[in-house]
C-alpha cells in the first residue's frame, strides 16, 4: 500500500511533521518494503489553501493513504473526495508512524482534526491569525 | 459659495506653475483648488500596532477643524475601530457581495481547466466531483470563462458589509470583513468606492505589506508610514518603504511613542532620505486618552498644535480650500 507522512526532512528516520499542508517533504512509503521516495512540498509558502493544493498533489502520485499530526477541513474534504484516507495524531519519526499503522494503531481519521489555517502560523503582526481560531 | 471671477494664466516670475488665479475674496487659488481634486493621504505601517489609527483619527478631526471637508475611511476592514473614536451615526448599511462560481455537475465533462487555471485552490475538479471553496475565491472569474461546456456560471456570496454614516461635519466610511473570510481587498476596494467628494480623504490602512494594504493605499496622493523606534518597527518599516516605492508612491513618516526604544529608525530616515513629519512622544497621557477613546487633538493642547502642524505639512493649501468650502 503506497501512503505518504508529512515528515520535517527526506528521511524514514526524520520527524512526522505536525502540519498536513505546510509541512517542508512528504515521504511516499510503500508499506511492503519501506522502500520510499521523498518529495519536496511545492505548496510550503502558499498563501492560503495549501491543505488543498497538498491533496490535489498526493492524489496525482496515487498515495491511498496520509500519517500526518493534523488535517484541516478543506484538505479532508480534498482528501475524501480524491477516496485518500488520513490518520491524524502521528509523531515520532516516519519509520515508527508507518510501523504503527501497520499495527493498525493509527485509524482513519472521520473528519478534520483542526480549523482552518492551522499550519499557516500567524500574521499581520498582531497574532490576529493564530492557527487555531 | 465662492466663486472664481477671473482666471489669471500668466508666467509670473518666482510662482509656482500651479498658481493660477485668485477667489473673489482675494484667496490665491492653485490648479487643485481650481479642479477641486480631493487630497488622498494613506495612513499604513508594517508593523501593526504603530499607531495608524490614532493618527489617522486625530488628523482627520484636526482637517475638519481647520475647516475642511474630509472623509475618514476605515480601510482595515478586518478589525476597523475608527468609530470606536469618531462615534459616528451611520445612515447607510449595504452588503458586500462577490462573485464565485456555481457548478453543474451534469454538464462538467471532468477536463480540470478550471481548477488549472484557479490560482488560489477556489475550484478543485477530484474524481467525479467538482469542489468549491467559495472563501478562497477572488472572483476572477477565470474558471467559468474557460469552462469549455458551461457548466460553471456566476454566483454572487455576501462576504462583507459597508457602513456610511457621519460624525458631527467628518463623513465616516467603514468596512467590516464577515468572520471567517480571508479575502478582504473587495470590502476595502467598496469602502474607498463609497469614498464622499471632500478636500481630505484619511485612508485608515490595514497593517503589513500585502494585498489588502495594496488595495487600500492605491492611487492615494501620500502615504504616511507610521512606526515606532524599536528594532520589529523598523524591519516592518523597511518592509513597507519598500511597498510604497514598488507602487511608486509619494510617502513620509511619522514615528509614534518617539522616545523609546532605540535610534535606528532616525537613522534610518536620514540615510534613506525619508521625511519624518512628526515625531509623536512617548506618553502616558496618550495611552490614557486612547483607553477612554478620545482624541488627544480634542482634549489635550501640545497634540492639537502637533496634528494641526502635522495637516500643515500635508496640506500647506489648507487655509484656501476651506475658504472654498465655506
Amino acid at each position: 500500500m503506497k501512503i505518504a507522512i508529512t515528515a520535517t526532512a527526506q528521511s524514514l528516520d526524520a520527524q512526522v511533521d505536525s502540519r498536513f499542508g505546510r509541512c517542508p517533504y512528504y515521504l511516499i512509503v510503500e508499506t511492503e518494503d519501506l522502500s520510499f521516495t521523498a518529495l519536496a512540498n511545492p505548496g510550503v509558502s502558499q498563501g492560503s489553501g495549501a491543505g488543498i493544493q497538498a491533496a490535489q498533489f498526493l492524489a496525482d502520485k496515487g498515495v491511498q493513504h496520509i500519517l500526518t499530526g493534523n488535517c484541516g477541513p478543506k484538505a479532508h474534504q480534498t482528501l475524501a473526495a480524491a477516496g485518500i484516507s488520513v490518520s491524524v495524531g502521528c509523531s515520532g519519526t516516519v519509520r515508527e508512524a508507518v510501523e504503527q499503522f501497520k499495527t493498525g494503531k493509527l485509524p482513519a481519521a472521520s473528519g478534520p482534526s483542526v480549523g482552518g489555517r492551522f499550519g499557516a502560523g500567524s500574521g499581520g503582526g498582531r497574532g490576529r491569525r493564530a492557527g487555531r481560531q | 459659495m465662492v466663486r472664481v471671477q477671473v482666471v489669471v494664466v500668466a508666467v509670473v516670475p518666482g510662482a509656482s506653475e500651479r498658481e493660477i488665479g485668485w477667489l473673489s475674496n482675494g484667496k490665491f487659488v492653485t490648479t487643485e483648488d481650481f479642479l477641486r481634486k480631493t487630497r488622498r493621504i494613506a495612513v499604513a505601517s508594517g508593523k501593526g500596532g504603530t499607531g495608524k489609527t490614532t493618527v489617522a483619527t486625530n488628523l482627520a478631526v484636526t482637517a475638519v477643524k481647520s475647516g475642511l471637508s474630509v472623509g475618514y475611511l476605515d480601510c482595515d476592514v478586518e478589525e476597523p475601530n475608527g468609530a470606536v473614536f469618531l462615534n459616528p451615526d451611520m445612515a447607510m448599511t449595504q452588503p458586500v457581495n462577490v462573485s464565485v462560481p456555481a457548478v453543474d455537475l451534469d454538464k462538467c465533462s471532468g477536463c480540470g481547466q478550471c481548477g488549472r487555471i484557479c490560482q488560489y485552490n477556489a475550484i478543485v475538479p477530484m474524481g467525479q466531483q467538482v469542489l468549491v471553496f467559495p472563501e478562497l475565491c477572488h472572483g476572477c472569474a477565470g474558471c467559468w470563462l474557460v469552462c469549455p461546456t458551461g457548466a460553471i456560471s456566476e454566483s454572487r456570496r455576501q462576504i462583507g458589509q459597508l457602513e456610511v454614516g457621519k460624525a458631527g461635519p467628518l463623513h465616516v466610511v467603514q468596512g467590516l470583513l464577515n468572520i471567517g473570510e480571508v479575502v478582504s481587498p473587495p470590502v476595502i476596494a467598496a469602502v474607498k468606492g463609497a469614498a464622499p467628494d471632500v478636500d481630505l480623504l484619511v485612508i485608515d490602512s490595514p497593517p503589513g505589506t500585502s494585498c489588502p494594504v495594496l488595495e487600500s493605499v492605491r492611487k492615494s496622493d501620500l502615504v504616511l508610514l507610521v512606526t515606532e523606534p524599536t528594532p520589529f518597527g523598523l524591519h516592518d518599516l523597511r518592509l513597507a518603504v519598500a511597498m510604497v516605492r514598488a507602487l511608486e508612491l509619494p510617502f513620509a513618516v511619522v514615528i509614534n511613542r518617539a522616545g523609546t526604544g532605540d535610534g535606528e529608525t532616525r537613522a534610518y530616515c536620514v540615510s534613506q532620505r525619508l521625511e519624518v513629519l512628526a515625531e509623536i512622544p512617548e506618553d502616558r497621557q496618550v495611552a490614557g486618552a486612547y483607553s477612554r477613546g478620545e482624541l488627544v487633538c480634542d482634549t489635550m493642547q501640545q497634540y492639537r498644535e502637533l496634528y494641526a502642524e502635522l495637516l500643515r505639512k500635508i496640506m500647506p493649501n489648507t487655509a484656501s480650500m476651506a475658504a472654498r468650502s465655506a
